[in-house]
């Protein structure tokens, strides 16, 4: 089992050195001069050559790399132009809102699309096959900010019943003292059920927005991988000796029919993490992709490359748990590895 | 997987195709949908500026923000400009980043990934690592970010749509070409004295292209939503000009006031188009490959 861990890390090294040098690239084709940018508009040639050197940018492009390298293992991602703080402090202070949203957009979504997948796989062309076929070509066809205003219209301006879409918390709570940053658990350990319940209502609209983007490939590949283990002979077997319906299909079924579903969840995270940042604009949700939309507009880079960077490295981080996880739970991958 | 199925494909007589498609058509009546609404998009797109009731740029202050009546059919924006006119113009700019963007990935991709299947070896190598790479991001985070590396305008956003299905493109065109690098028609081809590139050009790319052409109509839908969101957090496309993104971006901060019209036409605008081109690209693919019928 470590062995296979091992060798599955040693195959993310290519992909982060990859993550990093498509970065750094991206930093050097800055449009012009990144001196003449940094230096502003009225900066006379000499200022101009001045941050040129202060930035390292005279340097060979492999020295810059290099600096850039290093620059990244101290942790350090340059300063935000606009706010002058340092932009690894200001990702990492927003990276558990954007978190929390995710990981509730993924729950909703697997709450959604499994049961979902499951039913349509056990009536093929009945209704609820129809209906799984229907929600999941409208889950990618529906662009995931227009769902996001939906929802807002619908259950704040139409119904009241939920908060105005601005941020994590109503104006009339205070933050939960800070454990983990996200604010149902950090809510739940100060003991105060009222913020919990306030947190949560934020939290609904952007999480089924993100969950009705992402459904899809879940919901098909939970209704194919059902549809081919179904048919296979231990199933049949299952049947022939008087198992229940609901034995055979959840307990022998929807174990083998999980296995490749798992692996969809990469494409679910690319899905999720992609679509998070607009789910943040529609929903003034202060995260990490808000905070990179502000930055982009103001033509403040250093903050879009930190999060660009964060984002790739926890993608690959993802990826990474998400093959160990399918180790965990089918032992043929441990044994081939 | 045997050369015959391989090979079937591309001699079917034009009327058996014909056949067919009457056949996928009405088995599945939804295509037709589809198709109906892309014969619509296309109107839209080459006649949509000569056949709107209004300027799409002219305001009319005193006409601002009316709901949906007579006079304009999707009500009127925060200028009074009309909303009908500026979603029917918007279908152009749309389509052509679509479109553009969809191209340029099918020429990089397609041509790459072909010869990464054909020669394999550093090619592939290569072609599998800039793939990989690119797969390593969470697209449209990536999107974003080349489109702010790039500088913020609607050709970069093509380009920036166009790299992240790069590993798409690259990967179906390879698994195909690969397919056929030992088919007989490809080793007849070659002793009777053709070189690869020629094979590759006159043997393979014709064999390649239909799937590829599936996967264009899949992936337009995608490059659509991917172009719109670009340009509903404000890249690439500048107000004034119509375009479906931006005019939900518009629209977005009045829907908490009630004045829904703003951003739904739009965005239902967007919605429909990603549906037609998904649900085409499913039908093309049962006419060009039963064999991939789900």
């Amino acid at each position: 089992m470590l062995t296979m861990i091992f060798k599955r890390l040693a195959t993310a090294i290519p992909s982060l050195i990859g993550v990093v040098v498509v970065t750094f690239v991206l930093t050097r084709t800055l449009p012009g001069d990144p001196g003449a940018y940094f230096a502003g508009p009225a900066a006379t040639p000499q200022a101009i050559q001045e941050i040129r050197v202060k930035l390292g940018l005279d340097k060979p492009l492999i020295e810059q790399f290099g600096n850039y390298v290093v620059d990244l293992a101290h942790g350090n991602l340059g300063t935000s132009l606009t706010t002058g703080q340092p932009v690894a402090t200001e990702l990492c202070n927003r990276l558990p809102a954007s978190a929390e949203l995710t990981l509730l957009g993924l729950m909703v979504s697997i709450l959604i699309a499994v049961p979902l997948g499951i039913l349509a796989a056990t009536k093929p062309n009945s209704m609820i096959d129809h209906a799984c076929r229907i929600v999941s070509t409208l889950g990618v066809s529906l662009p995931v900010f227009f769902t996001g205003l939906i929802l807002i219209y619908v259950f704040y301006y139409l119904t009241g019943w939920a908060p105005a879409p601005l941020g994590r918390l109503d104006v009339f709570y205070t933050d939960p003292p800070h454990v983990t940053g996200f604010f149902l658990i950090d809510s739940l350990i100060a003991d105060q059920p009222e913020a919990f319940v306030a947190a949560l209502k934020q939290l609904i609209l952007p999480a089924l927005t993100l969950g009705v983007f992402s459904l899809a490939p879940i919901a098909r590949m939970t209704r194919a991988s059902m549809l081919a283990v179904l048919s296979s002979d231990f199933i049949r077997t299952a049947r022939a000796s008087g198992l229940s319906r609901s034995t055979v299909i959840i307990t022998y079924a929807f174990r083998n029919a999980m296995v490749p579903v798992i692996t969809t969840l990469g494409m679910v995270f690319s899905f999720l993490l992609g679509a998070n940042v607009l789910v943040e604009k529609v929903f003034a949700w202060p995260g990490i992709g808000s905070y990179a939309v502000e930055a982009l507009l103001a033509s403040d880079f250093a903050p879009v490359q930190g999060f660009v960077l964060t984002m790739a490295v926890l993608y690959v981080m993802l990826n990474l748990i998400i093959d160990v996880l399918y180790g965990l739970i089918d032992p043929r991958v441990r044994l081939e590895a | 997987m045997t050369d015959l199925a391989i090979t079937s494909a591309p001699e079917r007589s034009p009327s058996a195709l014909y056949r067919q498609v009457r056949y996928v058509l009405g088995e599945n009546p939804v295509t037709l949908v589809a198709f109906v609404l892309f014969v619509l998009i296309v109107l839209a797109a080459v006649f949509g500026p000569h056949i709107v009731p209004y300027d799409p740029l002219v305001s009319d202050t005193a006409e601002a923000l009316k709901p949906p009546n007579a006079h304009h059919w999707f009500g009127t924006d925060q200028l009074g400009r009309d909303l009908f006119s500026r979603v029917v113009v918007a279908t152009r700019l749309d389509s052509l980043i679509a479109v553009a963007s969809v191209a340029l990935v099918f020429l990089m991709g397609g041509l790459a990934g072909v010869a990464a299947g054909f020669f394999g070896g550093w090619t592939d190598r290569i072609v599998g690592r800039v793939a990989d790479t690119i797969m390593a991001f969470p697209l449209f985070v990536l999107a974003m970010g080349i489109v702010a590396a790039l500088g913020n305008t609607v050709q970069n956003i093509v380009i920036a749509t166009a790299i992240v299905n790069f590993p798409l493109y690259a990967r179906i065109a390879r698994a195909e070409a690969s397919v056929r690098r030992e088919a007989g028609f490809v080793e007849a081809a070659r002793l009777s004295g053709n070189s690869d590139w020629r094979i590759l050009a006159c043997q393979i790319l014709p064999n390649v292209l239909p799937i590829m052409v599936v996967q264009m109509s899949l992936t337009m839908g995608y490059a659509i939503l991917n172009a719109a969101g670009l340009s509903f957090i404000g890249l690439g496309v500048r107000p004034p000009t119509p375009e479906w993104g931006i005019m939900v971006a518009e629209g977005a901060q009045f829907m908490v006031s009630g004045e829904w019209w703003n951003a739904t036409f739009p965005g239902a605008a967007l919605m429909l188009a990603v549906f037609c081109f998904n649900l085409l690209g499913d039908g093309l693919r049962d006419i060009i490959d039963p064999r991939r019928r789900t």
